[in-house]
């Protein structure tokens, strides 16, 4: 019996009036865990009812604490009828089950149905008390921490990156069950909600279990998503990284960790854990299927293709035998694994070593009923197949490890696109495992690879190259050879060396299908699969040329299947990586030269190629550096090739045509116009318009070329369902108003942020959904960040620079804080006594002296504001009796969580206004610091209504909708303690709708990890701030209170 | 390619003043964006028209759903759906709860009924407000008045505490509130002179005055009404016009004083009857306030009888100043005159209302 869970109801406010005839609501709750149930009293004829319960509790031990759920269910009593439910709320308890992380979740949650949406608010005290049980056989997991970022979270530091870990559970789905015919929408889609959420916990639990079995202690890069596979089931799944992480300076919580683990790695000895076992054995199962299964189970493993560089090259003649020994090295830490993948798409630096290109595999299969839901070996064989496929092709491109791992599926009735790419690499072993070699072999690294430009040197084998590709001596060192382009599924390395600003590029495209069933569909689907990666690839090359850039990062292809259409959406963020040759520029040959209009035509739309990449170059500040040719050591002007894609058989046969370059530029990309098609695509190309000025936007953490945010953000998300309106679709019209749909939504987010400018849309995430014959569905969810326009003119010089001021900013806040904090605070700071005081008196009640910070300065902005507003409240919250109770029932919440309660009651205490919760889905908040993790947001919400047209038809019942659940993830955070949720990610959002019934549900599945976070400026505002940063925080003071 | 669905959702609620205000005046979504057009943000931003509608839309939607809780603002501050700074959730409340004064006038003291609201087509159509706003605001003089019309104590701190109002903003729905309550005549011809402002600074004067909240905090009865018993008493004056000793001596001493500064043309030639007049008047509209009735001519007493007599003597304000000033404190010199205290605060109201009412 390791666990009591002990839970209050406090008070409700803002309920729904219930009873028609008074306009009251008799309320009351039911608090059920695992198969237990209490209730509260009936609180008569209230909207506001005040319970204040005794404390219900549960007796359970630590597996069920894991999976189920808290469900908290409001209802109206009636003594002649069944008594009517209110709304729900699912409260997750893990946050609580680990030690470091929250100690008591207690606030107001907005109470949910899935047909009313939010109705009122109830506020909750839930606390776990665990007793230590480790001796026994353990199903459960406490203690492994789960991180949805996909870098070392801020305050930790890695010991050990243990590696890959997944699980799947699977279900059948409530709304197919056969009770669906008898019982409401409302009852099943509740069902749903709950067991969503139970599988989950569940998956959560198992994943924790191979982390301590691989010695780990929590799992970073945490990735959960769900297939409705609708009849045959529900799968939930996930993958991670496994890790040991080290939290930072643990006598101050509250001090920033550092940003690069590295430095710390360098003054701490590293801890070797002990050498792992059982890992292959446990970490994937795959089973053998059956024959008859196998029969039963048709499906297509879709060739696969590898993205790196272009271009032939000759053979280099360096490093060869070191990186022979390297990868001996490296091999001999990632053969032990199955899986030698990570989800993490940012490294301590010199972690990643090396990047090859991107490899991905895709396969279609067609779905059937899942038999027993406890073996589902099916669904684990597929994934384990592509897996597979992806480590050979990493295995062809001369690296043992996939980074920047991450699977996804697309469904459509029967058929399911698996998919799963990464990025192909080399890695330092000495974070892999207990390094036995690595004195030696660190100073050999380092010598071998220069921070800038490393991993970009090619790991494979010039002499025995798995491709043709064009190398040159790196442009930063010259020592290696680098390809003239990369593209990676990962985040820009901090270290690298970048010149100008980023773009976000997108390949876009659509290709009909015909409607079919079963095999046949698959069959054409998994046809049509590799002309679509083989376009949208060309598509990504010639935008990337366009804009006079060399590298991809944070590249995602997403291929959606629907009715009788396929999809391609392909986002990644463009730069120019000094390392790499300067991209040639793109040349357009014609096939019928006698045509006298044809050549003019073609010549015009050379001039327009060549303006806009001149343009381009402009805009993004790309200017690298002239250097004399003899020193780069002359790249072959060999026959150049078009598209390279490798290992995909059906492709080989393509596109084979000999080109005259004579005319064009030394390394010209040369895009053939042989028939109307390809006109259109060169047309397609110049259609992208460029954001309006004052604006960038990337899909990664960050923009390369800017690092002087300031602290303003906004995180949204936009969904729009279109009509393709054609009667007789083609592949170019579709593409066009697929094109149109995507700028149209850029540019209405461009005019929606205009106050902020300059500003930069960071992580822009694009999903695309063919709910229906078609419709599209594009949601986007991205968050703008402010940046200061001087400090960026004046950071504009030189390239190294300008990385290394990046790294400074890193390594300064490092550096300071730590620092500071070690030496004696008297002798260190002589001139800021005030600070001493908060620092002191911090240091024995636990309150982060820059919280208290936070009041003072938010009382001052709103002096400066609104002074009135706030005296008003005051007086309002004397009316108002309940909040005032509520208030002391949150002070004797819980000893630990108590000095941020306190820091949060002193606004809710007086004005009863809520507190201000951020959400990003980066991994960080610029301009603060994050002092601790809280722990896993995961929530999973379905909304229906039968009154669409009353509720503001499809768009105001979405956005109703997506309001809620912001406003149900925020109440979490705050109920945790915390005040930001990083990275962020709407992973689902399922829309369907029945307009002639007047109908409409929504399913979106979100997630994130709940943080506590303090300003920079707070944390160091009394001594000497400097006067930009100081002005910028004084207007956002404002939201971090109230 | 039509968008069937087209949302966008911040974190922070994305609040923008111009459309507010378009959403405010009742503009529909195409009537928001032929305005803005007009504005000429497309050449600013550069964008299109598409992509304006679709804004417009989003804010309208989001209007739509803050409108309820615009209504009781204190849920505003509570509400956990929209993110909003608060110096931005002032805004929205304060820029709901502003109303055109030309409006206001129009309605004031006329009874917060639906006949009312059938009838706000045509105050519409004077005022040049549109109707869709007119009947906004309308909702929300009914809804202020109905909230506090049964609270206790100051009227206008009442109203701040219930809707979040800036200071001036409560002052003036509470002079709304005083004369939706004591239904004022303010209609007639002869006031048609007086602006909102001015009925509005009346109002205050004489709730300051006379209400029971200037007198006791803890007062029994809500401060929209004028209270009961201190009109009752206001009837003790009429000794001041009915006993004639008391009439002569209060002339006198009145006239008395104000010789050598009100002894310019045209003031003692007049005012040699006038006096009397003016006090008789003075005093009757005091002692008729305990009916009902009455009460709604208040003001067209005042300037019947008292301003449209000093206009056609040519007073100039600083003259009633200067009379009113005497007047007021002359009885303190009545022998037998025991309402001193009473007469006072009578009067503080009266000059206060007479010396902002008068001019042209």
């Amino acid at each position: 019996m390791p666990g009591k869970l002990k839970v209050k109801i406090v008070a409700g406010r803002h309920l729904p009036v219930m009873d028609r005839a008074s306009d009251l609501t008799d309320a009351f709750v039911e608090v059920k865990f695992g198969n237990t149930t209490f209730k509260t009293d009936v609180y008569p004829k209230s909207l506001n009812p005040q319970w204040n319960s005794e404390w219900f509790k549960f007796e359970v031990d630590d597996e069920e604490l894991q999976d189920e759920p808290l469900q908290i269910t409001v209802l109206d009593h009636d003594t002649y009828s069944a008594n009517d439910a209110i709304g729900k709320v699912y409260i997750d308890i893990d946050p609580l089950l680990y030690s470091e992380a929250a100690t008591v979740i207690s606030g107001w949650f907005p109470i949910y149905d899935t047909i009313h949406g939010i109705r009122g608010e109830i506020n909750v005290v839930v606390k776990v008390d665990l007793f230590n049980d480790l001796n026994r056989f353990r199903q459960s997991s406490c203690g492994v921490k789960f991180f949805c970022t996909t870098s070392i979270p801020k305050c930790y530091r890695a010991v050990v990156i243990h590696g890959f870990v997944e699980e799947l559970v699977v279900n059948e789905d409530p709304e197919y069950q056969w009770i669906d015919r008898i019982r409401t929408p409302r009852a099943s889609n509740e069902a749903r909600q709950r067991l969503i959420s139970l599988m989950s916990g569940e998956l959560q639990r198992k994943i924790g279990l191979k982390v301590l079995e691989m010695r780990g202690n929590a799992v970073v890069g945490y990735l959960q998503c769900f297939d409705l596979e609708g009849e045959s089931g529900l799968v939930v799944r996930a993958i991670g990284t496994a890790c040991t992480l080290d939290k930072l300076s643990n006598t101050s919580a509250f001090l920033p960790a550092c940003n690069s683990p590295s430095k710390e790695m360098k003054e701490s000895p590293l801890v070797h854990a002990p050498s792992h076992g059982c890992r292959s054995t446990h970490n994937s199962p795959i089973h053998t299927a059956t024959g008859s299964r196998l029969t039963q189970n048709f499906s297509v493993s879709v060739p696969t293709l590898i993205y790196t560089g272009m271009g032939s090259g000759s053979a280099g003649k360096e490093g060869g035998p070191f990186k022979t020994l390297l990868r001996q090295q490296t091999q001999s830490a990632l053969e032990q694994r199955e899986f030698p993948f990570f989800t993490l798409t940012t490294f301590p630096p010199g972690f990643l070593l090396h990047v090859g290109g991107v490899v991905s595999a895709r396969s279609v299969k067609l779905l059937d009923r899942i038999h027993n839901p406890d073996e589902p070996e099916t669904r684990d064989a597929w994934w384990a197949e592509i897996r597979q496929e992806i480590k050979s092709h990493a295995k062809a491109l001369g690296c043992h490890a996939v980074v920047g791992y991450s699977e996804s599926t697309s469904i459509c009735e029967e058929v399911c696109i698996l998919s799963a790419s990464g990025t192909a690499a080399v890695l330092n072993p000495r974070f892999l495992q207990d390094g036995t070699m690595e004195g030696c072999l660190e100073q050999r690294i380092e010598e071998a690879s220069p921070p800038g430009c490393g991993f970009c040197h090619i790991p494979y084998d010039e002499l025995n190259m798995p491709f043709p590709a064009h190398l040159t001596y790196c442009y930063n060192c010259r020592k290696q050879k680098v390809p003239d382009v990369l593209f990676t599924t990962i985040d820009l390395p901090v270290e690298a060396i970048v010149v100008g600003k980023g773009c976000l590029i997108q390949a876009r495209l659509c290709r009909l299908k015909k409607k079919a069933q079963a095999e046949a569909n698959a069959t054409s689907i998994s046809n049509l699969l590799p002309f679509m990666e083989y376009e949208v690839h060309t598509q990504l090359m010639n935008k990337l040329k366009l804009r006079g850039m060399n590298a991809l990062f944070g590249l995602r292809i997403q291929i959606t299947v629907g009715e009788n259409m396929l999809m391609g959406l392909a986002s990644a963020t463009g730069v120019y990586l000094a390392a790499l040759p300067t991209p040639g520029g793109i040349q357009i040959a014609g096939k019928t030269p006698n045509d006298g209009t044809y050549e003019q035509h073609i010549s015009h739309m050379q001039k327009k190629i060549n303006d806009t990449i001149a343009k381009n170059k402009e805009l993004y500040e790309i200017n690298p550096p002239e250097l004399p040719e003899e020193i780069i050591g002359s790249p072959i002007p060999e026959p150049r090739q078009r598209s390279r894609l490798l290992r995909s058989q059906s492709e080989s046969s393509d596109e084979v045509t000999e080109l005259d370059l004579s005319h064009g530029k030394k390394d010209a990309f040369v895009l053939e116009i042989d028939d109307t098609d390809a006109m259109e695509d060169v047309h397609s190309l110049l259609t992208d318009v460029p954001p309006p000025s004052g604006f960038y936007s990337c899909n990664t953490e960050i923009m390369p070329g800017i690092n002087n945010w300031t602290p303003e953000i906004q995180m949204f998300t936009a969904v729009r369902v279109s009509r393709l309106s054609n009667i007789n679709p083609t592949n170019q019209t579709l593409n066009k108003n697929f094109n149109d749909l995507c700028e149209n939504l850029l540019k209405s987010l461009y005019f929606k942020l205009r106050s902020m400018v300059p500003c930069c849309l960071c992580h822009v995430n694009f999903t695309v959904a063919l709910p229906e014959d078609e419709l599209v569905q594009i949601a986007v969810t991205a968050v703008a960040i402010t940046y200061d326009k001087n400090q960026a003119l004046q950071a504009n010089k030189a390239p190294t620079e300008k990385s290394q001021q990046r790294a400074s900013t890193d390594n300064e806040e490092q550096l300071q804080f730590p620092l500071e904090l070690s030496s004696d605070p008297l002798s260190s700071q002589p001139f800021s006594p005030a600070k001493e005081a908060l620092e002191g008196a911090s240091s024995h009640t636990g309150i982060p002296a820059a919280q208290r910070a936070t009041s003072v300065d938010y009382s001052s902005f709103a002096d400066r504001c609104n002074s009135w507003i706030e005296l008003i409240k005051l007086k309002a919250q004397t009316i108002r009796r309940g909040s005032i109770k509520t208030t002391t029932s949150l002070e004797k919440a819980s000893p630990l969580a108590e000095g941020y309660l306190r820091h949060r009651s002193v606004p809710s205490g007086t004005n009863s206004t809520v507190s201000v919760v951020k959400m990003t889905p980066l991994s960080f908040l610029p301009g603060a610091k994050i002092t601790k993790y809280l722990g896993i947001i995961n929530m999973f919400f379905i909304r229906e209504t039968t009154s669409l047209r009353e509720e503001g038809g499809v768009s105001g019942f979405l956005h109703a909708f997506i309001a809620e659940v912001f406003a149900m993830v925020r109440a979490h955070v705050a109920a945790l303690g915390g005040n930001a949720v990083v990275s962020y990610i709407m992973k689902q959002c399922v829309f369907m709708e029945n307009p002639n019934k007047n109908q409409a549900q929504c399913l979106i599945n979100v997630s994130g990890d709940a943080v506590i976070f303090v300003r920079e400026s707070e944390l160091e505002v009394l001594p000497a701030p400097p006067p930009a940063a100081a002005a910028q925080p004084a207007g956002s003071a404002g939201d971090v209170t109230t | 390619m039509s968008s069937d669905l087209d949302v966008f959702v911040g974190n922070t609620t994305l609040i923008d003043e111009e459309v507010y205000r378009l959403w405010l005046d009742g503009h529909s979504v195409a009537e928001a964006v032929a305005r803005r057009l007009r504005g000429g943000v497309l050449e600013r931003e550069g964008t299109s028209v598409a992509v304006l509608q679709s804004d417009t839309r989003d804010h309208y939607r989001t209007f739509q759903m803050l409108e309820r809780l615009l209504h009781a603002p204190p849920r505003l501050l509570q509400q956990l759906l929209f993110q909003i700074p608060p110096e931005r959730q002032a805004l929205l409340v304060q820029r709901y709860y502003a109303f055109d004064e030309a409006l206001a006038r129009e309605l004031l003291g006329k009874k917060l009924s639906k006949g009312t609201k059938k009838e706000l087509d045509e105050v519409s159509a004077r005022t040049g407000v549109g109707i869709r706003s007119c009947r906004r605001q309308f909702d929300n003089f009914k809804r202020v008045f109905k909230a506090v019309e049964e609270l206790r104590g100051p009227l206008a701190e009442n109203i701040q505490q219930l809707f979040l109002l800036p200071p001036a903003l409560a002052r003036d729905y509470a002079a709304i509130v005083f004369f939706a309550n004591s239904r004022f005549e303010t209609g007639k011809r002869r006031l048609q002179f007086l602006s909102f402002g001015d009925f509005a600074a009346c109002a205050q004067s004489m709730m300051a005055h006379w209400s029971q909240g200037a007198l006791a905090p803890e007062a029994a009865e809500p401060d929209g009404d004028l209270p009961k018993s201190f009109l009752q008493d206001l009837k003790e004056l009429k000794v001041l016009v009915s006993d004639k000793d008391l009439l002569d001596q209060h002339k006198r001493d009145t006239s008395g004083m104000g010789v050598p500064v009100l002894g310019g043309p045209g003031f003692g030639g007049s005012l040699g009857g006038g006096v009397p007049a003016l006090s008789r008047a003075l005093v009757n509209v005091g002692g008729k306030l305990t009916h009902a009735r009455d009460v709604r001519d208040f003001f067209v007493d005042l300037v019947e009888k008292v301003i449209e007599p000093c206009r056609s003597d040519k007073w100039s304000p600083g003259d009633l100043r200067l009379f009113l000033t005497h007047y007021t404190a002359a009885p303190r010199n009545l022998p037998g005159f025991r309402h001193q205290a009473l007469w006072e605060r009578y009067m503080a109201a009266i000059s206060a209302c007479l010396l902002r009412m008068y001019h042209d």
